[in-house]
């Protein structure tokens, strides 16, 4: 039997899956939408993902921001934070890859690398800018599906100016031109170079780009988004076929480099999974408990910021 | 009127503070209700928006406290714009419909105790000077010793055999501290918890994970304020270095960092605050071959944001991981948990590959 291995990889807004062998080559992979239920999410995803015959699953990896939710639900061996997955995820087909430019539906991020090793990473912080969750929503205001919105921008040949700095003043820039009467491929244009502009700024601060640069999450998936990457930056971005699922291999990859193989059952149909909140109420911090039932059995609890709120009944 | 004195709450002074005003002040303390998700929202809703944290979480334990039958209030001033945020805080309480007395004991970020004397004993005409200096200098005892033992432990905090040994044996000496009689038993328990600290079984490698940590004061010091930063980094085994603490600010900060502006050649002035102080960590931490730093500072904290770019050159320069964090009166802590977890990943993976 050969061993192969499972990471999950679960966003705001899209929930990722791959099966990996040994030598870390892809045997299955998916991507569907989070639509903000993780656990659903996650057994949809398991369930649609085949381990071929002759594979036995021995390492389960989660990651995201559902990462400690999912890795409860599925008993995961490696519960790991997106910087160190999209790292391995990265190295695993780009071992001497530079720097990593991630942009997701909620957050973004840049990872310096030498060597194969991380030497400086930086995150957005307290905004949402120059995300995919940006796009996502001014795409649905112009009206163009988001699928089209990067092959779309590349027909502009004069793309708008608009603010990079933040969301709020972009979304106004972006209204008053489209009433100026802006042609739709130039206002889809300028949203594309606005994020960038806005990523490079706010997250690439102070960060040296060395080549080679591997671009991935869910919007290098946006042509638009990667021409004027390349535009700025005056160079060639990486964007691999599977840009969308490092996080997911790596957090694969880690779950086999973790060394604490077993063998995983990933029938999840027949097994309730429920969280419920509640409100401790042992002081006024009114901390929200999160409890995670399987099959009305309490299986773990979180959120407690004091011994108060550790008893589990 | 029944006198009742309330203060704002950090980290673990309050027990200091109380013991000071109840031996010299001769009026009731009010102990200030620990800082919950309720004080920040009375806080942040009677704050204007692009203050920063302290102000808020001050405020809203100003409003607890007076709700709770406080009518004198006290302020420690700081050297930024923290130093003028008495006023305003007056001037909202007032408008919010209450009645007490305000004093900043604190000005300028100076420690001045002829006028500390004078607004005391406004408080307590009665009070007498070698009583109140006695009790001063117990009080100043009491916090040195308080900060010695915390920085052993941040040491070695990360390496007790068993959990929470430490803190144990930290509140047990706190508890006997707020009741001491006169300097001498003050000084006997600190010795003999001292030594039962040292006592503690340590499982400490030789080539463990140091971090220091550096950053705006409050921040640094509120547990509540940087999402009990210390223990998240207790928890990887870390070996933590932190240099901000009440000892330092009140009584040395005036010699020591003339000393440590003449010893850095990149910087000129002051800058306000702790942000000149704060550049001399990072020069310290890296001589001394840390493998990381954490800067955490309040959102709007100008020194802080002035000196940032100048330790993230120097960082740059010698290879040093960085990392800035930004708080604010959001409660979340996945996202504050996850950009620690990946920094010390970060270091794990680099000290590995060395």
């Amino acid at each position: 039997m050969n061993k192969c291995y499972l990471g999950v990889d679960i966003g705001s807004i899209s929930t990722k899956g791959v099966i990996i062998d040994e030598n870390f080559n892809i045997i299955s992979s998916n991507y569907i939408w989070t639509e903000a239920n993780p656990i659903d999410a996650a057994k949809k995803l398991v369930n649609s993902l085949n381990i071929p015959k002759g594979y036995k699953l021995s390492g389960i990896g989660t990651t995201g921001s559902a990462r400690k939710l999912i890795g409860l639900m599925l008993g995961a061996n490696v519960i790991k934070n997106e910087i160190m997955c999209h790292a391995y995820g990265t190295l695993n087909f780009y071992p001497d890859c530079k720097t990593i430019l991630e942009i997701g539906g909620q957050d973004s991020k840049i990872i310096i690398l030498n060597n194969g090793v991380i030497t400086d990473y930086s995150m957005n912080t307290l905004c949402a800018a120059g995300t995919g969750a940006f796009l996502s929503s001014q795409s649905k205001r112009i009206g163009v599906d988001i699928d089209e919105f990067g092959s779309l921008a590349l027909k502009s040949k004069n793309p708008v100016k608009i603010a990079a700095r933040c969301t709020v003043f972009a979304e106004s820039d972006l209204i008053h031109k489209a009433q100026l009467g802006y042609k739709k491929e130039d206002i889809v244009a300028g949203l594309c170079k606005s994020v960038v502009l806005n990523y490079l700024n706010n997250v690439g601060k102070g960060k040296k780009i060395k080549e080679p640069i591997v671009f991935q999450g869910g919007v290098s998936k946006n042509v638009g988004v990667v021409k004027y990457f390349n535009d700025i930056l005056n160079t060639k971005i990486i964007v691999d076929k599977n840009s969308h699922l490092m996080g997911a291999i790596g957090a694969a990859i880690l779950s086999s480099k973790e060394g604490t193989d077993r063998e995983f059952n990933l029938n999840m149909n027949d097994i309730k999974f429920e969280t419920i909140g509640y409100e401790c109420k042992g002081c006024s911090n009114n901390c929200e408990i999160v409890r995670i039932l399987k099959d009305d059995k309490l299986i773990d609890s979180f959120g407690n910021r004091c011994e108060k709120g550790m008893q589990i009944k | 009127m029944e006198k009742v004195i309330a203060f704002p709450l950090m980290g673990n002074y309050y027990i200091p503070s109380s013991y000071l005003f109840s031996k010299i002040c001769n009026c009731k303390i009010l102990k200030p209700p620990p800082i919950t998700s309720k004080t920040i929202e009375l806080g942040s809703k009677n704050s204007p928006d692009f203050l920063c944290t302290p102000f808020k979480y001050t405020l809203g334990t100003y409003i607890e406290c007076l709700d709770m039958g406080a009518n004198i209030l006290i302020q420690m001033g700081g050297g930024c714009r923290y130093g003028y945020y008495f006023e305003l805080q007056q001037k909202i309480l007032n408008d919010l419909g209450y009645n007490f007395k305000y004093y900043n004991l604190v000005s300028k970020g100076h420690t001045d105790i002829k006028k500390i004397y004078k607004i005391l004993k406004e408080i307590n005409p009665k009070l007498k000077i070698f009583k109140s200096l006695y009790y001063f200098y117990i009080t100043k005892k009491m916090i040195e010793y308080m900060d010695d033992i915390e920085d052993y432990i941040r040491l070695n905090g990360g390496y007790e055999v068993i959990d929470g040994e430490f803190k144990r044996i930290f509140n047990e000496m706190l508890n006997k501290f707020s009741n001491v009689k006169n300097y001498r038993t003050l000084k006997k328990i600190y010795k003999n918890y001292k030594n039962k600290i040292l006592e503690v079984k340590l499982n400490k490698p030789n080539n463990n994970i140091k971090i220091g940590i550096i950053g705006e004061l409050y921040t640094l010091m509120e547990p509540y304020a940087n999402n009990n930063l210390e223990d998240i980094l207790k928890k990887y085994k870390v070996q933590i270095k932190r240099f901000t603490n009440v000892t330092y600010l009140l009584f040395e900060k005036g010699k020591k960092s003339k000393r440590y502006l003449k010893r850095l050649k990149n910087v000129k002035y002051k800058m306000g605050a702790d942000a000149m102080d704060n550049i001399y960590y990072t020069k310290y931490l890296i001589d001394n071959n840390y493998d990381g730093i954490i800067h955490i500072k309040s959102s709007f904290c100008t020194p802080e944001i002035g000196n940032m770019g100048i330790i993230s050159k120097m960082c740059e320069e010698s290879n040093m991981p960085v990392l800035f964090i930004s708080t604010d009166t959001n409660t979340s802590k996945v996202g504050f948990e996850t950009r620690i977890e990946a920094f010390y990943d970060m270091i794990e993976m680099r000290k590995k590959n060395e």
